[in-house]
């Protein structure tokens, strides 16, 4: 028989920790984060597209006609934009094998929660893939090193937040309809060109050797656009899932 | 839901529809004349501006038409996609499909007219400056919005996913507006819509030429949106007897 208060306090190995915003969202991400360990596909093409690329645009260009220091912020913005795009599609694509989409929006999981979860785990890739082009761009275009890339580090992952809030927000619109690598980049890029402008002066100018302080503005900037991307992709990403 | 509301929501748009089948559209006809008369109007009888010549004559047919993408078509097109999530009507999706519509060909058309001010006046066709690059990713967005309603073939899908885009390009709006005010530009600053009367630099009949041209594109505007919104409707129905 057993005592009285082992019966009044719960069970201390639930299947599952009880719902909450943030729990759902960590859990949906570890899914993801995990799926994508295991297979590593998505990360390792989005990885190579970014060396690829630096490699390609070092080859576009004559040295002796544009500075490098001139050249580094655009090419890493484009390759940034264009390897977020795709692990974007991947997100809501793993979702469709096995109809899983379907488990996941009969859960107890509020949708708002889905959508944290997802772009949680797209931060983490995007995150990743920019931390191995960051130092491959420096290498490949001979940037000076130091500081200045605390400063590139911030304006990077500003634009990530906001990237991930309105790619993910696509990736579940485009997930279920014709031509969907297609159509992702379609609609998401037009919303990333305001992080991209902000993001691209601020790290033109850190490149060039200015203080932060210069770039500050450029900062607050992206910084008011991911305050923007999130809260009205988290608004409207419920209406995008239908079971 | 969607389904079993449709046929009452395509009733209403019955009469619209046969006249768009075949119909003789007198509202459209009477717009065009109108843009013909303020065509008219804006050449022979409104005067010449002393520095930009000719090609001030833009200014009746632009301003018009950005007013109109802007402030009548995406920004209406949005509330009503708003709705849509909210009512699920599919009234509301058909209005908003023929706002955004109209709406991308009246920003084409700021689009194509600028630069034939832009090349005589600043001497390009095409300068990268805040309100040229916001209305031209403006009008990525709203392609992209009418490529992705052809993507998808189950209309109550269709329409959400739409609805959900047009929400957002409706956030972006607010910037568009301010960016004449937050970057320094080339652009001209408005002359007519504009609270401060310092601002309103513009001759009484350069004024009235324009309010009519204004005036004129908004009842072409109109008619055009009806007429999209009838063709739409005669399309549902279509479908719905098509399925029965």
């Amino acid at each position: 028989m057993s005592h009285p208060t082992e019966q009044a306090n719960p069970p201390a190995e639930l299947p599952y920790a009880p719902p909450g915003f943030l729990r759902d969202a960590m859990r949906v991400a570890r899914k993801d984060l995990l799926i994508e360990f295991r297979t590593r596909s998505a990360f390792i093409a989005a990885a190579v597209f970014a060396l690829l690329s630096a490699a390609i645009f070092r080859f576009t260009w004559d040295p002796s006609a544009v500075s490098t220091l001139d050249l580094a912020p655009g090419v890493l913005w484009v390759i940034f934009a264009f390897s977020g795009i795709l692990g974007l599609h991947r997100s809501f694509g793993i979702e469709l094998a096995d109809r899983a989409l379907d488990a996941l929006l009969a859960s107890p999981m509020s949708r708002e929660s889905v959508f944290a979860g997802k772009a949680l785990a797209n931060l983490a890739f995007i995150g990743c893939v920019q931390t191995l082009a960051l130092p491959a761009v420096g290498l490949f275009f001979n940037l000076p090193s130091g500081k200045l890339w605390v400063g590139v580090a911030a304006a990077s992952l500003l634009a990530a937040i906001g990237f991930v809030a309105i790619g993910t927000l696509f990736a579940a619109i485009t997930a279920n309809i014709r031509m969907a690598e297609l159509m992702l980049p379609m609609l998401a890029l037009p919303f990333f060109i305001p992080i991209i402008i902000p993001a691209a002066q601020a790290t033109a100018l850190l490149i060039n050797g200015r203080p932060v302080s210069e770039a500050a503005d450029y900062l607050k900037m992206l910084a008011g656009f991911d305050i923007l991307f999130v809260t009205a992709s988290t608004l409207v990403f419920p209406f995008t899932l239908e079971e | 839901m969607a389904m079993a509301s449709a046929p009452s929501a395509v009733r209403g748009g019955a009469r619209d529809s046969r006249q768009a089948s075949g119909g003789f559209d007198w509202f459209l006809i009477v717009a065009i004349l109108g843009v013909v008369a303020v065509t008219v109007r804006v050449l022979l009888f409104t005067p010449m501006e002393l520095r930009q010549g000719l090609a001030q004559k833009i200014f009746y047919l632009h301003v018009p038409a950005a007013i109109l993408s802007l402030y009548f078509a995406v920004v209406p097109a949005s509330i009503v996609s708003g709705l849509y999530l909210w009512l699920k009507d599919p009234r509301l999706d058909r209005i908003a499909e023929s706002l955004a519509e109209v709406g991308v060909m009246f920003c084409t058309v700021v689009l194509c007219t600028g630069p034939f001010w832009g090349k005589p006046i600043w001497g390009t066709f095409w300068q990268w400056e805040a309100r040229l690059t916001s209305t031209l990713f403006l009008w990525f967005v709203l392609i992209g919005y009418l490529v992705l309603r052809g993507a998808v073939d189950q209309p109550e899908s269709r329409a959400r996913l739409s609805a959900v885009v047009a929400v957002m390009a409706g956030f972006l709006v607010p910037f568009i507006h301010l960016t004449v005010y937050m970057f320094n530009t080339l652009h001209p600053m408005p002359v007519v819509l504009t609270p401060n009367p310092m601002e309103q630099n513009l001759s009484p009949e350069m004024r009235q030429s324009f309010l009519w041209s204004l005036l004129a594109f908004f009842v072409l505007y109109c008619a055009l949106v009806r007429n999209r919104y009838a063709w739409a409707t005669a399309r549902d129905i279509q479908l719905l007897e098509d399925q029965a």
